[in-house]
């Protein structure tokens, strides 16, 4: 088992024709991905990359192969309406890779979800892979190993290293998720827990997050009520300078919990193994799962 | 995006919102004038003059002055044009003044406090206000948080007539006042929305003695990644704030904060950019600067990178951090040798690729006639930058 996605996945690309979408829906051909049809509004009847048929709407793609997830790759301007349209398609996982969408369009986009069937990936994030079976996104699929650790993170390349350091100590991934770092993202930190949570091949967890928000303490808060399996989390951002803030309206509503001393004192009140430095992030999960043994 | 407060209230007026208006100087001998203009104008014999920067608590910094005539009036502004201003959120060093905002002074009854921000945890915006404007919100906040009364809005839905009357009747308003306060809540709602403000804030909205609501202070905050549709708001930009090697940064797509440290580093990626910071930090050293060069580090972005980090002369040694995931290590690899080359560097450069081809970039770099300090794991670069930093 894997969280979310797996070889009977079928997927649609929006945005397949641009460059970012072509090589992307290569690299995850490459992989093993089941990529069903593209779309590019005004593009429908043509095909790209091996025989791959491109239609004007995600409707029409999902009637005609059955898709049942999304990838998004198209210009943030335009991102919104992209998500929009797969949330009134009915597809079930959308991933949105895009990058720079405006917090105005993320909350319409955001109490749609709320009242849809669909889950959202993201915004700008490198998407989700289960190992050696299917990639959902741009993260570079050869650096992981299949095992029993689940990945959530914020950010892009620090989770391609936590991988690595994972599989430098001899554990595998079932499945590794990168949420993304914007204001307003689909899937959140808590919801990403209880998948790995209820997933039965995954043993452990590692929870990378950052400075600003209050996901990652709202997530330990939760684990520590619902979360069976060890944790390990790290929190960038340790030496960010504070910055000149403007106004209170920001520590009035978070309360001043965002930074990564904060965050970290949180986190290992509820039980949840901190990596202070991030060299640390494989040997304390493989730490954590000896212990749990 | 951030803007002074002058241009805040140039946009509440646009909205028919009741603002404390003024003029604004940027050279000393306008001073005089301006304030006869003031006192024509908005027909007044006592004046505020304030500091136009952005960052708040200028007050307490001592760059707002409530003067009774026009003689205190040209004194204070000659003070406070062109000081340097520390304020609790400027930092210690301070931001220089640059231009001032000479207003009319009110007669005040009561400070309160409005703000609208988005909140995260409920992907919904809230509307904020309280009582207990003027200073220290946060304390109310932190020790009185009842006197904070919140509204969370739908977005699909707008702000509601029932979420509105709470806002007001939670200010204790009534009658006419309850009229203009309900009016100035749903402007200032249609603004935030329509601007893609991601912070407004009025701290105070005052009721001025003879029952007039107004707006004496504004603060916004806009969404960068919104600007395209406000090309208005864009021009309102004060290069000034920004630290000119930040903007020159932008120029090259490359995000850029300068800190304190000693210690140059070049990441992909903005999270590993700050673990790398943060690995320095841990083995003894000080980053010198954030620096993500993005998802694709091609020989231009290294290049850039490099002008960007040695324009500051504290920089001792500089750390190359890159994750080759699409991008292969062997390719970043050749464009650091060459932007080395190139630019004739004579600092210690520590460089860690991993990822696609990260052995062969390993051969790369040790191959190369530069003098170039190839690392493999993050502890191990950190812990030689820190150590050619020392020497």
């Amino acid at each position: 088992m894997s969280i979310l996605i797996n070889s009977d996945t079928k997927v649609v690309v929006q945005g397949i024709t641009g460059t970012e979408g072509t090589f992307h829906s290569g690299q995850m051909i490459e992989y093993g991905t089941n990529i069903v049809a593209g779309v590019t509004p005004g593009k429908g009847g043509t095909t790209v990359l091996d025989n791959i048929p491109v239609y004007n709407s995600v409707e029409e793609a999902r009637e005609n192969h059955g898709a049942n997830a999304s990838i998004i790759f198209v210009p943030p301007r335009f991102a919104a309406a992209a998500v929009i349209e797969s949330i009134e398609a009915g597809i079930e996982l959308i991933v949105c890779i895009s990058e720079g969408i405006p917090v105005r369009d993320m909350v319409r986009v955001k109490k749609l979800l709320n009242d849809s069937n669909s889950r959202l990936i993201g915004p700008n994030c490198p998407g989700i892979i289960t190992v050696d079976e299917c990639k959902l996104g741009i993260m570079p699929g050869f650096i992981c190993k299949k095992g029993n650790i689940g990945v959530i993170s914020k950010s892009g390349t620090l989770t391609y290293e936590a991988i690595d350091q994972l599989v430098k100590n001899g554990l595998g991934q079932t499945t590794a998720l990168g949420i993304g770092g914007d204001p307003i993202i689909g899937t959140d930190m808590i919801s990403a827990l209880e998948l790995f949570e209820n997933d039965s091949d995954t043993d452990g967890i590692v929870m990378i997050g950052e400075i600003g928000g209050q996901m990652e303490n709202e997530a330990a808060l939760w684990a520590k009520e619902n979360v069976t399996k060890p944790i390990v989390g790290f929190i960038a951002g340790q030496t960010a300078p504070p910055g000149r803030r403007m106004g209170h309206a920001g520590a009035i509503i978070s309360g001043g919990d965002e930074t990564a001393e904060a965050k970290n004192r949180i986190l290992a009140e509820c039980g949840i193994t901190v990596a202070k430095s991030v060299a640390e992030i494989g040997n304390k999960m493989k730490e954590s799962l000896t212990l749990n043994v | 995006m951030k803007i002074h407060e002058y241009q805040g209230k140039q946009i509440l007026g646009s909205y028919d919102i009741p603002i404390q208006d003024g003029v604004v100087v940027e050279n000393k001998e306008n001073i005089g004038s301006a304030i006869d203009e003031v006192a024509t104008k908005f027909k007044c014999s006592e004046f505020i003059v304030k500091a136009q920067i952005h960052a708040g608590g200028r007050g307490k910094g001592g760059g707002v002055k409530y003067c009774s005539d026009k003689a205190t009036a040209v004194d204070a502004a000659n003070k406070i044009l062109g000081m340097n201003l520390i304020t609790p959120q400027t930092g210690e060093s301070g931001q220089k003044v640059r231009k001032i905002y000479i207003t009319k002074a009110f007669d005040i009854a009561h400070e309160y406090y409005v703000a609208i921000t988005l909140d995260r945890s409920k992907s919904q915006d809230v509307i904020m206000v309280s009582t207990e404007g003027g200073m220290d919100i946060e304390k109310v906040a932190e020790e009185t948080p009842d006197k904070i009364i919140k509204v969370w809005v739908d977005p699909l839905a707008g702000l509601q007539n029932d979420q509105v009357k709470a806002l007001s009747d939670g200010l204790g308003f009534d009658g006419d006042l309850f009229d203009q306060a309900s009016d100035v809540f749903q402007k200032l709602y249609k603004c935030y929305i329509e601007k893609d403000t991601s912070l407004l804030e009025i701290n105070p909205l005052v009721k001025t003695k003879d029952d007039n609501i107004v707006a004496l202070d504004s603060k916004f905050n806009f969404d960068g990644n919104a600007m395209f549709r406000h090309p208005d708001i864009n021009e309102m930009e004060d290069p000034f704030e920004t630290d000119e090697t930040e903007l020159e940064a932008g120029k090259f797509n490359l995000n850029y904060i300068k800190l304190d440290g000693n210690v140059g580093c070049m990441v992909n990626g903005a999270g590993l950019a700050m673990a790398t910071m943060d690995i320095i930090k841990l083995s003894g050293g000080d980053p010198a600067n954030f620096l993500d060069v993005g998802g694709a580090a091609s020989v231009d972005t290294v290049k850039n990178g490099f002008k960007i980090i040695l324009k500051d002369p504290n920089v001792k040694a500089i750390l190359i951090n890159i994750f080759g995931g699409i991008v292969r290590c062997d390719r970043v690899a050749k464009g650091v040798v060459q932007a080395v080359k190139e630019l004739n560097l004579d600092i210690p450069v520590v460089v860690r690729l991993e990822g696609t081809n990260a052995i062969e970039a390993k051969d790369i770099l040790k191959n190369s006639e530069v003098k170039i300090i190839p690392a493999t794991t993050m502890q191990d670069a950190a812990d030689k930058v820190v150590t050619a930093a020392l020497n």
